[in-house]
Formats: structure tokens, sequence, C-alpha cells
């Protein structure tokens, strides 16, 4: 009896000794991404690549909370109501998905937090809806397409078929190419977000007499595409955004990607110090290649600790002007933010190769230097 | 648009449509002989694919790798009926629901488990791949006509199975009046899991031969799921040849639904906007079909009458 009672005294005392550990943590940080399901491999990537940035700081002071979305916009809200309300979280980030960001980013901020984006930047929160306590660490969404149509404008094409899925992203990504690129189109298609089966599309290209391919499918719905496509024999240069063709898709995706060229603001092969730091980490603590959004998580982790490293979250307007100020290593080299938070950064062409049997992505030009946003001028703040 | 392509979109359609009967004809099947609403038939789909991709890696054979996907869906389902499933006959629809949705938890994790988040590869067979030239100048992937045609003759199959055989004289039985067959000495038991192990190994052929067109990975199944419970309420729950029927209308007006719905919309607003309309009606449009379908007959086109 008497042990018991001990033993329940001193789990009672680990217990509490536990929660003072937990609540002198001085900066609490809630990662919502995409975990389970179709998208699974840009979460988990995501979650991956921030989470090495943050064991590599070896920061106690930071708690930090990981939860799952399951790419579902009411699920990703709950969590963020959860976590800004009963864990008083003071950062957010992770979210992969345009759609679930347009729920989540404008009411996070509208209550004071710091939202840092690790993927998702839809035009509408890079204009009008800016806000000073919303960063976008990857991109605007326009930005890889409008190097793809850049490029597109550059190889000559003069017809190309463009596809996208019908959400805030697959918008932005067909109105940058459309942006970069100006000439005729052959076909202009929006696919259902999560669609598997692309045989009414494949068709319709066939159809269309277009002389090269334009596609935004990240994850799983990209690599359905790419291979019913490479089966019905159409012979088109294919290109696309770095999602479309990022690291954890080319496994699946097999030899059927060799050669497609892709828009991307980063790119393992680049060549700066911070990037073959960060590339050589990642395969050894997890076994495999980084993707474009372990990048972008990894990133995103050292902009916050570098702004964490000058002012507390708590005193907003120093911790706000710490972010801005972007004095952290990026692995795309030179970063700087424009006026509504998003970045100016350079964005390359990449092109599907195979390194001995590993499928990945070279570098092969520049194709838009020192870019920023399409709608900064509409963001007043 | 010109009838080429139109054609071309009704076999796109046919073949969406056969796909989703492989899955549908478990489903019903199951909710015809025993009664019960399994959520995990999407799990089994998924168990399928990942077989067929594992033993395609290790073997190079696309056809042994198909065998697997059949066998070891079946051998799941054998194993889920006997462990879980019977059970829960006696219970009302909620508890099923509950478990079976339990069951695609355990089966999603327990993959993420075995071989990770990361989709597998599979691709169709080199015998299968390219085009081939149909009557009229149609060029068609050879790979999507062969499922037409398995479908075709797993339909065909079905049917024989259900309408000549012993086994589907009790299946019909069983449906009807279970008491009477096991008073009659049918071991009412073995023939529940012979008919749920019937059902997933269809579910995890389709989920195969979907697989080398599509990506092989964790959850797979569920939408896949959601589009053939639409089927067999369209077709009449328990009904396979209402599920052949719901099937081919679902996959037609999916696939057709998505290509004319933006050309539609073309005729009054610019190409942009079309396209955003067309993309966001067709998602509908199958939902709109089976609200169709229910107000015109309540229990499905070949469901019984009550």
């Amino acid at each position: 009896m008497i042990r018991t009672t001990l033993l329940a005294a001193a789990s009672l005392a680990a217990t509490t000794a536990a929660m003072t550990a937990a609540a002198q943590a001085e900066v609490k940080v809630g990662v919502i991404t995409t975990l389970s399901g179709g998208g699974a491999s840009l979460g988990i990537d995501t979650r991956d690549g921030f989470m090495l940035g943050m064991e590599q700081a070896a920061r106690d002071d930071i708690e930090i909370a990981i939860e799952d979305d399951q790419r579902k916009p009411d699920v990703a809200v709950q969590i963020a109501d959860k976590m800004i309300q009963s864990d008083k979280v003071d950062i957010l980030t992770g979210i992969v998905w345009s759609n679930l960001a347009m729920a989540v980013v404008p009411a996070a901020t509208a209550q004071g937090k710091f939202y840092l984006s690790t993927n998702a930047a839809p035009a509408q929160l890079a204009g009008r809806g800016c806000n000073p306590n919303y960063f976008a660490v990857s991109y605007q969404n326009d930005n890889l397409h409008e190097a793809a149509g850049a490029y597109a404008k550059s190889e000559g094409f003069s017809n190309p078929f463009i596809m996208a899925p019908n959400y805030p992203a697959g918008q932005d990504s067909l109105a940058g190419f459309k942006r970069y690129y100006e000439g005729d189109l052959a076909g202009e298609v929006y696919t259902q977000l999560g669609q598997t089966d692309y045989a009414a599309e494949i068709a319709q290209i066939r159809a269309s007499g277009a002389d090269s391919i334009f596609f935004f499918l990240p994850g799983g719905m990209g690599i359905s595409f790419v291979k019913q496509f490479a089966d019905a024999g159409i012979d088109l240069p294919v290109m696309g955004p770095a999602f479309s063709f990022d690291q954890s898709m080319l496994p699946a995706l097999g030899d059927a990607a060799l050669g497609v060229k892709n828009g991307a603001n980063w790119s393992k092969d680049l060549d700066n110090e911070a990037n073959a730091a960060f590339v050589s980490a990642f395969e050894e603590k997890y076994d495999r290649l980084p993707s474009i959004y372990a990048a972008y998580g990894y990133d995103t982790a050292n902009l916050m600790l570098s702004a964490l490293e000058k002012a507390e979250p708590s005193d907003a307007d120093a911790f706000r002007a710490a972010l801005k100020e972007a004095d952290f290593d990026s692995v795309r080299g030179d970063f700087k933010f424009d006026t509504n938070n998003h970045p100016i950064q350079d964005i390359y062409i990449r092109e599907v190769v195979k390194e001995g049997d590993v499928l990945t992505n070279h570098l092969v030009s520049t194709v838009i230097e020192d870019r920023s946003s399409a709608y900064v001028d509409e963001c007043k703040m | 648009m010109s009838p080429i392509l139109l054609a071309e979109q009704v076999l796109n359609g046919l073949q969406s449509g056969v796909m989703l009967f492989l899955m549908a004809a478990g489903l019903t099947l199951i909710f015809g002989v025993m009664g019960l609403i399994n959520l995990a038939h999407g799990s089994l789909y998924m168990v399928g694919a990942f077989a067929a991709a594992t033993v395609a890696g290790l073997t190079g054979s696309f056809v042994l790798a198909l065998v697997t996907a059949l066998a070891g869906a079946a051998l799941a389902g054998a194993l889920m009926e006997v462990v879980v499933i019977r059970r829960l006959y006696a219970r009302d629809h909620l508890d099923q629901v509950l478990a079976t949705f339990a069951l695609i938890l355990i089966f999603s994790e327990g993959t993420r488990w075995a071989f990770g988040s990361f989709p597998l590869y599979l691709d169709t067979p080199d015998w299968l791949s390219g085009t081939v030239q149909l009557p009229g100048g149609i060029t068609y992937p050879a790979y999507r006509l062969a499922l037409i045609g398995v479908g075709l003759v797993v339909g065909v199959g079905l049917w024989w199975l259900n309408a000549r055989t012993r086994l589907g004289i009790r299946i019909r039985a069983g449906e009807n009046d279970r008491e009477m067959i096991a008073a009659l000495g049918v071991d009412i038991g073995r023939l529940y899991t012979l008919v749920f192990a019937l059902g997933a190994g269809l579910a995890g052929l389709a989920g195969a031969l979907v697989g080398a067109i599509q990506s092989v990975q964790v959850g797979m199944g569920e939408p896949v799921l959601i589009l053939a419970f639409v089927v067999i309420v369209i077709g009449g729950i328990g009904s396979i040849r209402g599920a052949l029927i719901g099937a081919l209308l679902v996959g037609l007006t999916g696939t057709l639904g998505s290509v004319l719905l933006p050309e539609l919309f073309k005729l009054f607003t610019d190409a942009s906007s079309a396209a955003t309309l067309g993309s966001a009606f067709s998602s509908m449009a199958i939902y709109v079909l089976m609200a169709g379908v229910l107000i015109w007959r309540p229990t499905g086109l070949f469901g019984a009458r009550s």
C-alpha cells in the first residue's frame, strides 16, 4: 500500500515536473501539415525539413506541436483553433495546400499570431489580403509557373496545352504561366483536386494539336498523370513547376519523367554552402534525398530561429522586424523579403535526370532573376 | 468536338466504369448477402495495389503481380471476416460503420508502417504499353482497352457464378432467407467468408489494375470507395446487374461531364472562366445523377421494391 502511494506520488511529481518544463518553454510553435492520405509525402517532407532545422539549433526553450490536417480545410481550421485557443501557440506554420491556407491564415493573423508559410502562398494573401504577421518563406504561388511560362516563350513554343487542379493554387498556376508566356494556347483545363484518372484530359490534349504541355499536378495527381500520359503515346515536350516532379514523386514516376523541364527556386545541386550542408544532413538523417518541400521547411525553421535570436514573439513589433530582416543562410542563396512579406529570389529551370539509378533534378538555367510577386503593389501595409 | 474525340471519351468513361464495377460488385454482394456495410472495402483495394507493386518489383512479372493482388486481397478479406466482421452481422449498421472505419485506420497505418508514406512504383507491362489503332481512326492506350476487357470478363464471370453454379444458388438463397438455408444444412459461416473473400479479391484486382496507371499510395482506396457507394445506391443495393449499369453510368457521367460542361460554358463566357466553371459543375454531375435516380426510383435502378 505504502509502495503504491509512493509510486503514485513519484509519478505525480514527475508529471508536475514535466508540466513546469513545458511551461518554461518560452515559444510555442504549431505545425499543421498533411501527414496522411494522397498528399502525405509533401507534408512529411515539410515536417522533416523543418524538424531538421530545429534539431540543428538544439534550443530547448521552443516547444513544437505537429498535427495532421489530412488535406481537409475543416480539419486544418479545427487544429488551428485548438492550437491558438488552448495551446496558446505564438507561431503557426506548415500548411501545404492553398485552400487550407486560405481557411487558416487570415483568422490566425487576425488573432495576432504569426504565420510563416512553408509552401502555400495564394495570390489573395500576397495582394489585398496581405498581413504584417504573415510571411511566405517559400515563394508566391505564381512564381514557379511564371518560370515555366518564361521557358516556354524562350523555347519558341507557340501552342501549349495548360492544366491545373481547380483550387486557389491551380488558378494562380495558370495565371502565372500565362503572365510570362503571353502567346496562344491550345487548351486550358482545370481538373479536380485529388483526381487520379486523366484519360479525358489526355484525349483532349491529343485532339488539341498542342506543341507542348504545361501541367501543375502535385503529389499523387502528378504521378497518375505522367504515367497515363506516357502510356498514351503522345510525344510532346513537357513542362511544369517543381511540384509536378519533386524528389518524393520521382521514384514512383520512373523513367517516364526523364528530360522533363520544371520551374523551381531550389535544387539539390544549387551551389551554396548552406544548401550543401542541408542536403547531406537531410540524407544522413532520413536516408533519402530532400524534396523542394523539405528545403522550404528547413528555410522556414532557420528564418524563425534567426528572428528568435533577436526578439520574442510576445514583442510582436520587434519579432516582425527581425523576421523581415531575413538574417539567415537560405539554402536558396540570396533571399530577402519584399514589402508584402513574400521573397525576392532567382527562379530556375530544372531537368529530370538520372544519377546512376536515382532519378533527380538538375539545374539548367536561371530564367527570372530577383523575382518578387505580381501582386506586391496591391498590398497596403 | 470531333466524333473521334467523343468516341475516345466514351471509351474512357466505359473504362473508368468497369473498374468501378469491380469495386462495387464486391460491395453490393457483401451488403446483399450479409447485410453488412463495409467501409474498409477501399483498404482491400489498397492492399491489392501494394501487393502487386511489391511482387512486380521483385519478379518483374505483371501477371504474377495481378494474381498476388487478387489472392492477397482475398486472403486479407477472409481474415478480416473471420476476425472482425463475423461479430458484426447481428449488430446494427452504426456499429458496422464504426468497426469498419476503424479497420480503414488500421490498414492505412499498417501499410504506412510497412511501406512508408511515399508512393510506390508500379507500371503497365511492356506488352500492354503504347497505343492501338481502333476502327474509325481512334488511337487508344492498349492498357485501358485491356482494362475494359478484364472488367467485362469479370462481369460475365460473376453473372455465370450467380446464375449457373451451386455457389450462386446459395448466395441468392442467403440473400433471401439466411435462417432457412442454414436449416437446410448449408454452412452459412463458410458461405459468408467465401463471399467476403470474393468481394475482397475483386477489390484487390481493381487496385492492382488501376495502380499501374495511377499512384500506389496509402489512402488511395477511399476516393474510389465513395464512388463505389454512389454506384450501388444508383444500381440498387444487392444487385450485381445494378452495380454494372450503375458503374457504367457513373463512369460515363464523370468523364463526359468533365469534357462537355467546360465546352458548354465556353458558349457563354471566356475560356478561362469556362474551364473553372465547367470543372466545378462536373464534380457535382454524378451526385446530381444519383439524386435524379433516387427521386425516380428510391431503391435504385434494380433494387428490391419494398
